[in-house]
């Protein structure tokens, strides 16, 4: 995209010269002047000479420019095994009159001067040289080694500034190397002739650790980047880390992808992940980071997708050995070459150059996943800043290819945990952070989402548990003791269940005994109504006996009446 | 191409016996190279009579000879033999210092 702009505005103003050299076309915006020569300066060792002699190789071999390669320090067989490392072979593109290798050789004792002189011989056997192969590109290196080999600086400036208009008038593109000097950019100013474009290599090392940077300090008549750029020279040569600023303008994703575990899934909305988006978690020592970065893994093999996990603490043995105790089996994925498992130790390179080594990896594996484990080792080569603003670039390039980012980070059991992640927190969509919760003499751990973008996601604590087969969440005690996990958790909910049986146990009893107590009532209802009712037989019983006593002195009367023979008596005159 | 000039003077027992043989890069007719050569043409018969040989190279004409002596000034002087291989550049104006350069002590009588 940057480079089909670059042509068409290139086509307008500046003609550019494409380099070939990874990343360096895109920071310069297509390329070095073309026709035009061009500074790198440097210090001893920063790769001056490997950049001009790529800049010549690319040329040859990718846009079939011939090269001259003047060299002023080493034969041509010495610059030939030196460059065979990176897969150069010069001998080959020299006999097919694609590159030309001219070794200057200047031996102060062997010169003598004596009055005016120039150099026009120089400029006649670099002209020969051009002119043989068709030449398009040229490189001095390091053309300063006449001011050692020569006396008359006067006649040497005044040949040197010829000679660069001369090398603009043939219309090549070229490279002059320049070895810095003490408050200057090269040691005799070679800055003040060549004023087209300026390009600074360096070679710093902070904390015993080397980093190469490259910086553009001038260009004229272009638009390019200001910054340092990071650059690394590996087996294929330079490659050069631009920094891309994406102004925030990627496309973002609403597919949602699980993190392996699903209750955590459930935790994120019911659905996982958001792809593209950089995960952050974080935690104390021992809490679990790893496991849940490779059951984020697991299960992005387990959809077919690719996966680069960068391991900055553990082989990829042991890696793997630990996760299969936990019921992750991550050995097929690797077989398969779904998972790639980079691991080195933080503090071999530079934090650019991991920043460069993970753009190089990540171009070639091209995957949809990559874990970074952890990323607080980073921070024992860099700066915070320094980590901040690496974190932020990778982040940006990971965004734009719509690669999910998982990052673990160590933060200290001491400090305060929202604090210790480099102010990255900003750059992070989903962080989830693990936390050690020590209740009863134990320690257990404990799982919550601090925060998760675009997402109605939970906010409760679950407890943390990694069991043989895999990681499994539960959900922690709350009640009136407070926040319990593990045992305590059991011991509490096995404490609340008895509590609960014997509740009921009450209830049961009291419940029992209101019966009986229903039952003596009834019996004694049922007493006092025997008791009635043999009453009421008694006074029946009176009542009879009554009735036939008066039955029978009623007989004995009568009887008595007619044994007195007396008249009959009115019957109702009797007493 | 080469423009050889083979100046022979009458031989003389006291100097050494080796030849020197000298080559004049120039590049083209050039006032310093016309100077440098009449120079040294002087200095040779003052000097080295009878036992030297001047080749006179112009890269003009033979370019691809600049890379085999290793030449950048112009002019250059060139002591192919005796050995070692010694240059002088510029003009070749300071006798003494030619002399001194191409390691010839001046004959004295």
């Amino acid at each position: 995209m940057l480079k089909e702009n670059n042509i068409k505005t290139s086509d307008i103003c500046l003609l550019k010269c494409q380099t070939g050299i990874r990343g360096l076309d895109e920071i310069t915006d297509g390329g070095i002047p073309g026709g035009r020569p061009t500074l790198v300066c440097g210090s001893a060792g920063c790769g001056k000479t490997l950049f001009a002699m790529e800049f010549l190789v690319h040329g040859a071999i990718e846009f079939d420019e011939p090269g001259v390669f003047m060299s002023f320090e080493e034969s041509s067989e010495e610059l030939a095994q030196n460059v065979a490392s990176l897969g150069f072979d010069l001998k080959e593109l020299e006999s097919t009159h694609k590159l030309l290798l001219d070794h200057v050789s200047i031996e102060r004792g062997e010169i003598e001067e004596t009055g005016e002189y120039d150099l026009e011989g120089l400029f006649i056997r670099l002209n020969h040289s051009i002119d043989s192969i068709g030449a398009k590109r040229v490189v001095l290196d390091t053309i300063e080694s006449l001011f050692g080999g020569l006396a008359n600086e006067g006649i040497l400036r005044a040949e040197l500034r010829r000679l660069f208009r001369w090398l603009k008038e043939k219309g090549v593109t070229a490279i002059i190397t320049g070895e810095k000097g003490e408050g200057t950019l090269t040691r005799h100013g070679l800055e003040e002739y060549v004023s087209d474009c300026v390009i600074l290599l360096d070679n710093r090392v902070e904390g015993q650790i080397s980093t190469r940077r490259l910086r553009i300090i001038k260009y004229r008549g272009s638009a390019h980047g200001t910054n340092e750029y990071p650059f690394l020279i590996d087996e294929n040569g330079i490659s050069v880390l631009p920094i891309t600023s994406l102004g925030l303008q990627h496309k973002v994703s609403s597919e949602r992808i699980s993190s392996g575990i699903p209750r955590l899934d459930t935790m994120l909305g019911g659905k996982g992940y958001y792809r593209g988006s950089s995960i952050l978690i974080s935690g104390t020592a021992g809490t679990g980071k790893t496991s849940i970065a490779a059951n984020f893994a697991n299960s992005a093999c387990e959809r077919g997708e690719r996966c680069l996990y960068f391991a900055f603490e553990e082989s990829t043995s042991q890696l793997t050995r630990n996760m299969g105790s936990i019921g992750v089996d991550l050995e097929p994925w690797i077989r398969q070459k779904l998972l790639n498992i980079y691991a080195v130790r933080p503090t071999l390179y530079g934090l650019e150059m991991h920043l460069v080594k993970m753009y190089k990896l990540i171009r070639e594996f091209k995957p949809n996943v990559v874990i970074i484990d952890p990323i607080t080792n980073l921070i024992a080569v860099g700066s915070d800043n320094e980590v901040k603003s690496m974190l932020s670039r990778l982040i940006d390039f990971l965004k734009a290819d719509q690669i999910t980012a998982l990052f673990t980070n160590l933060s200290h059991a001491r400090s305060k945990f929202e604090h210790t992640e480099f102010g990255i927190s900003s750059l992070m969509d989903t962080w989830l952070l693990l936390r050690d919760i020590e209740i009863g003499g134990e320690r257990n751990r404990g799982l919550y989402i601090l925060k998760s973008r675009g997402m109605a996601h939970s906010n409760q604590i679950r407890e943390f548990l990694l069991t043989d087969n895999g990681i499994n969440l539960v959900d922690v005690y709350l009640g009136p003791a407070g926040l319990l996990t593990g045992t305590a958790r059991i011991a509490q909910e096995a404490h609340d269940k008895a509590a609960q049986t014997l509740h009921k146990q009450e209830i049961e009893q009291k419940k029992h005994e209101l019966h009986r107590k229903l039952a003596v009532i009834e019996a004694q209802i049922a007493a006092l109504n025997s008791e009635f009712e043999e009453s009421q037989e008694e006074v029946n019983k009176l009542i009879r006996q009554e009735e036939s006593l008066e039955r029978a002195l009623a007989e004995e009367r009568a009887k008595m009446t007619h044994l007195r023979k007396a008249d009959d008596p009115i019957p109702d005159e009797k007493p | 191409m080469r423009s050889t000039e083979e100046i022979t003077g009458p031989g003389s027992e006291k100097s050494k016996p080796d030849i020197y043989v000298l080559r004049l890069y120039v590049a083209g007719q050039t006032p310093k190279s016309m100077t440098a050569f009449a120079n040294l043409k002087k200095l040779c018969v003052e000097h080295l009579a009878g036992k030297y040989k001047i080749e006179v190279i112009d890269l003009l004409k033979n370019p691809q000879l600049a890379r085999g002596d290793q030449i950048l000034a112009i002019p250059t002087l060139v002591r192919k033999l005796p050995p070692p291989l010694k240059k002088i550049i510029g003009d070749l104006s300071n006798t003494e210092r030619v002399l001194v350069g191409l390691d010839i002590r001046p004959l004295k009588d």
